[in-house]
């Protein structure tokens, strides 16, 4: 439904846009409907800015943004409009998404105003209720409240909620569960979980690699702007193949097993993928096979190549300017 | 609108009495917010007491000609007579009447005041908020504009306009006062808007759908709003001091008197040595009262805007 094809960000810093910083790196990947991706990374590495540019909120400096089949990576107003009525977005932080100084129904208000002019008051109230209830809040508690007077948590399902009233296709949720406590964050990886069997596409930021298991379908790993690998869940966490995917996991506590299993069978991995590049065996071996001068091509080497069937991995380096560890 | 307190919403109103309270937080409908504004605004004594110094100059200056006897630059009566009797403040070196001077000054200082703020409000306002939020090309243009006529002299452009095209009117002083004071509102206006353009609620309402000329009203203009309020505040003095110094150098409004004027001629005719306080101390006084109130004014409406300060 949503696919984004060599995705580039690249933003002007410094004066006269002497110093640039390359955020997000020719970034391809896709989201279907009643799907969960999951978009994982450190801070920094440009998770934000990705979801920014398919909300419209940033424009892309390189490639295509495609939603069910039409290019939407350049919209004017109108169509951005209609956008907005099938993608929205939560964001990361919700006391700086509420107005300060207006109380949070107001939000609401303007989405109505927006979206459903001609709602009845006694409708749109209920149609709000519903969606309330959905996120699990009272009305009672929260309508006529300024955000100062409501939890971080509530502020977040109220973001959820609002983006409900629409009758979206595919949700933006960058971080949305950072700021919530264990069991709110339950219940709304839960609401998450159910409104993808409701047929949304859900593309999930995170740095928490235990959430990004918990709820996604596939996951897409990302290191300083790049797609380093991307696959379905279970094989990218069983089997990771990029050593940067490798240091993420080899950090993520496992219930089911004891730290020294899990060393064990890490330490095996690194052994038999030490001073490798999966990436660059996988080309070499295409050359082969198409003959000598297709080796030289793709220069760029931020393309992915697919290891096994739905897992893809990158060139094994780090940053942009490291060198293959394979020496490619 | 009565003291139909619903059983919810202990948070704001929980230290005062429910019987006063109930009105603003049992308004929960869309648009109760203006109201309740309006509501805190009344019981603010900040608020009440410099609107009320100011509001009673205005009507001073708007229906206190009616109830003259003479006009302002009449010879009526005996010079430099101390206030009491027929001239309540006295009279000048040429027997004209202080009060009459004075009441039409503060017609004109209003005028000069709350035209020429207006105008620079609007102008720059416009253009921080427009250079602000949209940013790139469109906000180094505005901001060469705004460095532009942030440099040129702008006194003595206004000595240069008013001599030679020989401008004399209180409103024509007023609005080129005015196109040469917006440089600096501009400015600040673009910084704090570029400070609030990053917040994620723009954003939120961008993904409503919502255009940019309703975001800059709706969600960034009211987070300014008392520091605009403020802005005016000074653009208003600023105004009427300009005025007051182009009238003394003998460029000012011709047909009109002013509080500026008043203090010039008190100046120019050796008030102070003479010791006719009458003279100079009421337009003075009066200027400083107009824009201390509206200071004063101005904290307690910082307060009332922002439901954080309300609390405390
Ligand atoms: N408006 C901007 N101008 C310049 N650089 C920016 C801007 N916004 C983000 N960046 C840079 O782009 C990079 C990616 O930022 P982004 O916000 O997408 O990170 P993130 O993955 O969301 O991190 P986090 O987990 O901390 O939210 C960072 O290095 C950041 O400094
Ligand atoms: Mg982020």
């Amino acid at each position: 439904m949503l696919t984004l094809d060599r995705l580039d960000k690249v933003y002007r810093t410094g004066t006269f846009g002497t110093s640039d910083l390359h955020a997000v790196r020719q970034v391809t990947l896709d989201v279907q409907r009643g799907e969960v991706v999951s978009l994982i990374g450190e801070s920094g590495s440009g998770k934000s800015t990705i979801g920014k540019m398919v909300l419209h909120l940033l424009d892309s400096s390189g490639g295509t943004i495609t939603f069910d089949g039409r290019d939407v990576t350049h919209l004017g107003f109108r169509a951005r409009r209609e956008y907005y009525r099938k993608v929205q977005g939560v964001f990361q932080d919700p006391f700086s998404s509420f107005n300060p100084i207006f109380k949070v129904d107001r939000t609401f208000e303007t989405l109505r105003r927006s979206y459903f002019p001609r709602v009845s008051s006694s409708d749109w109230r209920g149609r709000l209720e519903e969606a309330l209830a959905a996120v699990s809040l009272e009305p009672g508690d929260i309508l006529g409240k300024f955000p100062h007077q409501l939890s971080g948590g509530q502020l977040q399902r109220l973001l959820i909620a609002r983006a409900l009233l629409l009758d979206i296709e595919l949700l933006v949720a960058d971080e949305i569960i950072s700021m919530l406590d264990a069991s709110t964050r339950i219940d709304v990886l839960n609401l998450l979980v159910e409104l993808k069997s409701r047929g949304l596409g859900i593309l999930f930021v995170t740095h928490d690699l235990s959430l990004g298991n918990y709820v996604s379908d596939r996951v897409v790993i990302l290191y300083k702007g790049r797609v380093v690998e991307r696959g379905v869940t279970a094989a990218v966490f069983d089997d990771p193949l990029h050593p940067y995917t490798r240091d993420l996991l080899a950090s993520v506590p496992h219930l089911d097993r004891t730290w020294e299993d899990v060393e064990a069978e890490e330490a095996e991995r690194s052994a038999a993928l030490a001073g490798r590049c999966l990436y660059h065996e996988a080309l070499a071996a295409q050359g082969r096979a198409l003959g000598e001068e297709a080796s030289a091509a793709d220069g760029d080497d931020v393309g992915l190549v697919e290891h096994s069937p739905g897992h893809f991995v990158g060139c094994f380096r780090l940053a942009a300017g490291d060198p293959c560890p394979a020496g490619a | 609108m009565t003291a139909t307190q619903p059983t919810t919403g202990p948070g704001t109103e929980a230290t005062e009495q429910p019987g006063v309270t109930g009105a603003p937080s049992g308004s929960r409908k869309p648009g109760g917010d203006v109201r309740e504004t309006l509501y805190f605004a009344l019981r603010n004594p900040k608020v009440l007491v410099g609107g009320f110094v100011v509001l009673a100059f205005l009507l001073l200056g708007l229906i206190g000609p009616a109830f003259l006897r003479y006009a302002p630059m009449d010879y009526a009566g005996p010079p430099m007579a101390p206030p009491g009797g027929d001239f309540p403040l006295g009279t000048t070196t040429f027997g004209q009447d202080v009060f009459a001077q004075f009441v039409a000054g503060l017609r004109s200082t209003f005028l000069v005041g709350v035209l020429g703020g207006a105008v620079a409000a609007v102008i720059g306002m416009t253009i921080g908020f427009v250079a602000g939020y949209r940013g790139g090309l469109i906000d180094e243009l505005l901001n060469m504009l705004t460095n532009v006529v942030l440099v040129i002299p702008g006194f003595v452009v206004l000595i240069i306009i008013n001599a030679y095209l020989g401008v004399r009117s209180v409103p024509m002083q007023a609005l080129y006062i005015g196109i040469f004071s917006w440089p600096w509102v501009a400015r600040a206006v673009r910084s704090q808007t570029l400070s609030l353009r990053s917040r994620d609620f723009i954003d939120l309402a961008r993904l409503s759908g919502v255009g940019v000329g309703t975001i800059l009203r709706r969600e960034v203009a009211p987070n300014m709003y008392s520091y605009l309020f403020m802005t005016f505040v000074l653009l208003f003095g600023g105004s009427i001091l300009t005025a007051a110094s182009l009238d003394f150098i003998g460029l000012g409004p011709t047909n009109a008197m002013s509080l500026g004027l008043m203090m010039n001629q008190a100046v120019q005719w050796s008030a102070l040595h003479l010791g006719l306080w009458w003279w100079f101390v009421p337009p003075g006084l009066g200027i400083t009262l107009i824009v201390g109130s509206l200071y004063i004014m101005n904290v307690g409406l910082d307060e009332v805007f922002n439901p954080k300060l309300r609390e405390t």
